[in-house]
């Protein structure tokens, strides 16, 4: 039986100010890519962390390979690694103690064997063991991503989340990061969501795509279709135009 | 807004801000009592709130025992009552003024560091990253915090005591001219067991308060660079002030017979 590794029905999530999420739906297959993209404010990182049960939703369902979900549950966050937009790694830490965090944290090894497994994945994101021991306000931006990438994949997860892994960095570090997501995803099997409104990177990472809109998806498709989506809201959003259906609350000159 | 609607919306947010840092101590004791513990970040503890605050602590009650033994003796001589001055600083220093001093030059110092420090891994997506990692946010940073600075904060205010004594006998000795065996057989003659004691469950209960604080406004701080700063003010605002309420309270236990 073909389960998706990952079942969202129905998400909804409001704060006091407004309603985030509306109704979003979509599956994700084992093994593949998917990556919501949409405006800042839409609604990514909300849908993010709530898959992740940082966030209790307000309604909807989340299944992880057939389970449902419930917040902060440590069973499942064994399954999980995450890469965060800013990278949020332990500035007291070294990198290598970053990147073996969670083997060591939970006892699965010792801190000299954990050190081995950290150079090992430090080498899978191109990263030589001479900055195993930087700490990471040594690290430059592209090398900061790709310890939280050796961090995200460390312990081997079902699925990795990624938060905006481009931001920030020049289009040619940031290609590198995109190729890195790719062929450490394809080579260990591991089903990835990112959230990005990087055009490029979604194109290059996803095998499939969604926009998130106002709290909803208002497409979603395989990446090569995406130029041919038919959504108005997809067109204006992959050419970056300011006309269209997507209005930005901002005051014209 | 009517003025009674008004007062009643303060005080329901304040009873709410009661609540809970207290739900947050009841969460982060029961993290610090049971295990596991992470016994690194304990010690990396006791190392920043104690080694490091040893200076501060030391200067602090040096120049307290010397001003205590100063004014004491300015103040009364003028009853002819000099030869009282030794028990004045002794009692002074280890009931009050090594824990209470103490108390709010760490409150100052640690305090303020543990809510920027807590504060910057909530703004940075750190604790969340925590979490992603299966570590509890609490055991890993709170229950460090909160258990090294109960242990670690009698053991300074010892400290404290016995620098701020010195000071108070280096002045009696060597400015106001008395005998300095005559000076060390009062002091050890008005001193009783409680009077430390007394001073170490205060400094005990000043150190819970200081990391309480500290982790607390830390954890609840708001995004940006202004959000931590608050944080960081508001932990030693609200840790000054509870230690001078606590002292009250214990103070009232231990002596109110």
């Amino acid at each position: 039986m073909n389960q998706p590794m990952i079942r969202v029905r129905d998400l909804r999530k409001s704060f006091p100010a407004r309603r985030v999420l509306d109704g979003v739906s979509f599956d994700v297959a084992r093994g593949e890519a998917f990556v919501i993209i949409g405006g800042s404010g839409s609604g990514k990182s909300v849908t993010l962390k709530c898959i992740l049960g940082l966030m209790k939703p307000d309604a909807g369902e989340i299944m992880i390979d057939g389970m449902a979900t419930r917040p902060a549950d440590a069973g499942l966050m064994a399954r999980f690694g995450m890469l965060f937009q800013g990278g949020a790694l332990f500035d007291s830490l070294a990198v290598w103690e970053n990147v073996a965090f969670r083997q060591i944290h939970t006892g699965a090894m010792t801190r000299a064997h954990a050190r081995d497994s950290a150079c090992e994945t430090l080498g899978l994101v191109g990263l030589g063991e001479d900055v195993a021991d930087l700490l990471p306000a040594e690290l430059s931006g592209g090398m900061m991503k790709r310890v939280a990438l050796a961090r995200a994949i460390s312990a081997r997860p079902d699925i990795v989340f990624l938060d905006e892994p481009t931001t920030g960095l020049d289009p040619i570090m940031a290609d590198v990061i995109n190729d890195l997501i790719v062929s450490v995803s394809r080579r260990l099997g591991i089903t990835t969501i990112s959230i990005t409104h990087d055009m490029a990177s979604a194109r290059k990472v996803a095998d499939r795509i969604a926009m998130l809109h106002d709290g909803r998806l208002v497409w979603q498709g395989n990446a090569a279709d995406i130029d041919r989506s038919g959504s108005a809201h997809v067109d204006q959003f992959i050419n970056g135009r300011a006309e269209g259906p997507i209005s930005m609350s901002v005051l014209r000159p | 807004m009517n003025p009674l609607a008004s007062i009643g919306a303060t005080f329901l947010a304040f009873l709410a801000a009661a609540g809970r840092i207290v739900l947050f101590a009841a969460l982060g004791l029961a993290s610090s009592v049971t295990p596991p513990w992470h016994v690194r970040n304990i010690a990396r503890q006791f190392i920043d709130i104690g080694y490091y605050s040893l200076p501060v602590v030391g200067l602090t009650a040096i120049f307290t025992g010397m001003v205590l033994a100063l004014q004491s003796y300015t103040g009364f001589s003028r009853f002819e009552a000099e030869g009282a001055i030794a028990g004045i600083v002794v009692l002074s220093v280890t009931r009050e003024l090594g824990p209470v001093l103490a108390g709010l030059m760490v409150a100052g110092r640690v305090g303020a560091a543990m809510a920027a420090e807590i504060g910057t891994m909530r703004v940075t997506e750190q604790i969340d990253a925590l979490l992603t990692l299966q570590a509890s946010p609490r055991r890993y940073l709170v229950a460090p915090r909160l258990i090294a600075a109960t242990l670690i904060l009698p053991v300074l205010v010892l400290v404290a005591d016995v620098i701020g004594v010195l000071g108070g006998y280096l002045v009696s000795i060597h400015k106001l001219g008395f005998n300095p065996s005559a000076y060390l057989a009062s002091t050890i003659d008005i001193l009783e067991p409680i009077d430390v004691i007394s001073g170490l469950v205060k400094a005990a209960v000043f150190g819970f308060l200081i990391a309480l604080t500290g982790c607390y406004h830390g954890w609840h701080s708001r995004r940006g660079a202004q959000g931590v700063g608050q944080a960081t003010t508001l932990a030693v605002v609200s840790g000054s002030i509870l230690i001078l309420t606590f002292n009250y309270i214990v103070t009232e236990i231990f002596f109110s017979r």
